[in-house]
């Protein structure tokens, strides 16, 4: 397939593989970050560590949107969903996420009527087509999707659309990035930036994760060619000296933000002062909710929700495996108690989720791992 | 809170129920199969859990099977409900050696169904019987009130004729060294059905590929008879489903080559833009088969000479290890799992 194919060539691959190796220094482990889920699920899915050499350790951070959604988030939809006449649409990914008292799809099957819309725009095409339904949208994502869901607020304004409002749960990806390069034992020495967040936001913004914490970070595409062009820009960086922020993903990110999207973005939303990050906790200022003038559709102010905090399960460790300390397998629960079917952190839901991704695709490594161990 | 804890709280406050998971074709069908039916119905025909019961009448071997479906919508290109309904059940009984004796129908219909869609509907399934060469020889039909169904559903059964130089094709028959076959290109009356639905805004030149089988499968039981080993039928939660059930139920590793699946471009498309993998995608006229090493060649050959199996290709092998995984080695370089499917992107699509 055209403008596929291309980044999955075997033969580039290998060449840079050999290129990657090379920049090693003897007895040196370094260990990268993948910030965003997406790369993650990439990594696995095209079985990537195959061409690292075993000195390079890739460890999976925060930016899967669905795996930071916190319990009592999921709850508060769920409550939304059940009032009368409210109709829940969200993107296929959350329905399994599980809440305190249950996920999306149990609601559903409970009798709550909730639907998978792919774009915020359908799920106001809901709320237009069925005016007596109030539609609510679960806004998910960082700024990636944001705006997306601003832009389907001033349609919704512009066509006086009273019938529809939107739970916003809009994350940034800069304060998470801090909170774990604050974190006192966290031992990163570089970054695989965020692609699509970066579409919006550009490369600007992630200067201080060179400036102010010494590491290098690298925007990155999601092909796997892609993927392993960064790891190598990384490490000569590393080999070099230097720690500067760089754009494998030029083809489709900019230096500077898109004006478009973050005009929307401002005119529809604003930071919050605190939002509950699964596993990372209260980040201030790292999250987006709508502005006061968009009161009228905003389902925090139009429905009572319990908004409770909801412990985690004592044993789910997704919060170390976000913050990039815990690899999925070493999770107490990984691949028993918590499975794709039946998870119980977030984690291991999305397919951009570290353990999800793991489990589905790259078991495989471990196996093999832990077979060669037995032998 | 222990997990233990929390999932006795969760499961007193939300008593299990069924969910759209439960029809996946996953692993959640899997659970729910096991744990309801399997445990009431238990006994020693339906134990094997392949597509239909063989079972031994006198001195030969007949294949019975069932099949419903709710696909929505009920027209999409290149089928709709009604030759779909037929050749999911001549399928299903091909999968099992057998050529179809005799079908049954039943439909439920919604009040205010169009009548003019019912004889669509009915004079497709007339054509694909023909085309199976197998009639349609008793039936019941139901009506529920408006709102209690959607449109119309239909059930078909089917008795058949196993062919007795294959009395042995079951999921459990793999062994090392055999090749895994596919009939055609995957994927492409999932992608074609959820084009159809006009809800992604993505058209695309597609058309599901539902067909009867049954004359697939006899020419490559001439061509190899015992020698081929397993025969699946890629329906719900497609190729990588049926090869998961291969593996678990042989004990066998499937070791899947990425660049040897035959996917349309479009079907490839549509899966890069949604997420969604091929190999979990919907097939209504494609085949899988396990064969031994020595008759691949011959059954590849006799697949490709017939006209519903022209893009045929060997896609991958069995192995004795790692036992009751599917392995695939991608087009990248590297490998992965193929695991059995949770939860279900595309709902309702047979």
């Amino acid at each position: 397939m055209r403008f596929v194919d291309e980044y999955r060539d075997q033969a580039k691959a290998t060449a840079l593989a050999a290129r990657i190796a090379e920049l090693c220094q003897p007895g040196q482990h370094y260990k990268l970050m993948e910030v965003c889920g997406g790369h993650t699920h990439t990594i696995y899915k095209h079985g990537l560590e195959h061409y690292l050499p075993k000195t390079i350790e890739l460890v999976h951070g925060p930016g899967c949107p669905v795996c930071v959604i916190p319990m009592g988030r999921v709850d508060d939809a769920i409550s939304i969903a059940q009032q009368p006449g409210a109709t829940l649409t969200c993107f296929g990914d959350m329905l399994r996420v599980p809440g305190g008292k249950g996920s999306f799809l149990d609601a559903k099957a409970a009798g709550a009527d909730v639907r998978v819309v792919y774009s915020p725009m359908d799920a106001l095409k809901v709320a237009m087509d069925e005016p007596d339904r109030k539609v609510v949208f679960v806004a998910i994502g960082f700024e990636t999707t944001a705006p997306s869901t601003a832009l389907t607020l001033l349609r919704a304004r512009d066509k006086h659309v009273t019938n529809f409002a939107v739970f916003c749960n809009h994350v940034t990806i800069i304060p998470p990035l801090k909170a774990i390069l604050d974190a006192p034992d966290v031992d990163i020495d570089g970054f695989i930036g965020p692609g699509h967040v970066s579409a919006i936001i550009g490369c600007r913004p992630y200067e201080t994760v060179a400036r102010d914490y010494g590491k290098p970070l690298v925007v990155s595409g999601f092909e796997p060619l892609d993927v392993l062009q960064s790891v190598y820009m990384i490490m000569r960086q590393l080999a070099e000296g230097r720690c500067e922020v760089e754009n494998q993903y030029s083809r489709v990110v900019p230096w500077e933000a898109n004006p478009k999207a973050v005009a929307a973005i401002e005119a529809t939303m604003e930071l919050r002062p605190h939002f509950e990050w699964r596993g990372l906790g209260s980040i201030p200022w790292s999250a987006l909710r709508l502005k006061a003038a968009f009161a009228a559709f905003d389902a925090e102010e139009l429905y009572e929700v319990p908004g409770v905090r909801v412990a985690d399960p004592r044993a789910c460790q997704c919060g170390q495996v976000l913050r990039g300390q815990l690899k999925p397998w070493e999770c107490r629960v990984f691949g028993k108690a918590c499975t794709p079917e039946k998870p119980i952190g977030t984690c291991m839901v999305s397919s951009e989720g570290a353990c999800a991704a793991f489990y589905n695709f790259g078991r495989l490594t471990r196996l093999a791992i832990a077979t060669a161990g037995r032998s | 809170m222990t997990i233990k804890q929390r999932r006795a709280r969760d499961e007193l406050a939300a008593p299990e129920v069924v969910t759209m998971s439960h029809g996946s074709g996953g692993k959640a069908t899997h659970t729910l199969v096991e744990s309801v039916f399997v445990e009431a119905f238990s006994n020693p025909v339906l134990a094997p859990l392949n597509d239909g019961a063989v079972f031994r009448v006198g001195d030969r071997e007949l294949a019975f099977t069932t099949d419903s479906f709710v696909v929505s919508p009920i027209f999409f290109p290149g089928g709709c409900l009604g030759d779909l309904a037929v050749n999911g059940t001549v399928n299903d009984l091909a999968a099992c050696g057998a050529q179809p004796l005799a079908m049954s129908a039943g439909f439920i219909m919604e009040e205010g169904f169009p009548l003019a869609h019912l004889r669509r509907v009915v004079d497709a399934m007339a054509a694909a019987a023909r085309q199976a060469g197998v009639a349609i020889v008793t039936g019941d039909t139901k009506v529920v009130e408006r709102g209690k169904g959607d449109g119309c559903y239909v059930n078909t059964s089917g008795i058949g004729l196993v062919d007795s130089r294959a009395t042995g094709l079951s999921a459990g028959s793999a062994v090392a060294g055999d090749r895994v076959l596919v009939s055609g290109p995957i994927g492409d009356h999932g992608t074609a059905v959820l084009l159809a639905r006009g809800e992604l805004g993505i058209t695309a030149d597609l058309t599901s590929d539902t067909a009867p089988l049954n004359g697939l499968v006899a020419v490559m039981i001439d061509a190899a008879g015992a020698g081929v080993h397993v025969l699946r039928d890629a329906t719900r939660g497609g190729v990588a489903t049926v090869l998961n059930e291969v593996a678990a139920a042989s004990q066998v590793g499937v070791v899947l080559e990425e660049k040897a699946l035959p996917v349309r471009s479009e079907v490839a498309g549509v899966c890069e833009l949604l997420g969604i993998d091929p190999l979990y995608v919907a097939c209504e006229g494609r085949m899988v088969a396990v064969v031994a090493a020595e008759c691949a060649d011959a059954v590849l050959a006799s697949m490709r000479a017939h006209p519903l199996g022209a893009q045929s290709a060997v896609i991958g092998n069995i192995e004795s290890e790692p036992q009751g995984l599917v392995l695939e080695n991608t087009g990248f370089g590297g490998s992965r799992v193929v695991d059995m499917l949770v939860g279900d992107p595309l709902p309702r699509i047979c």
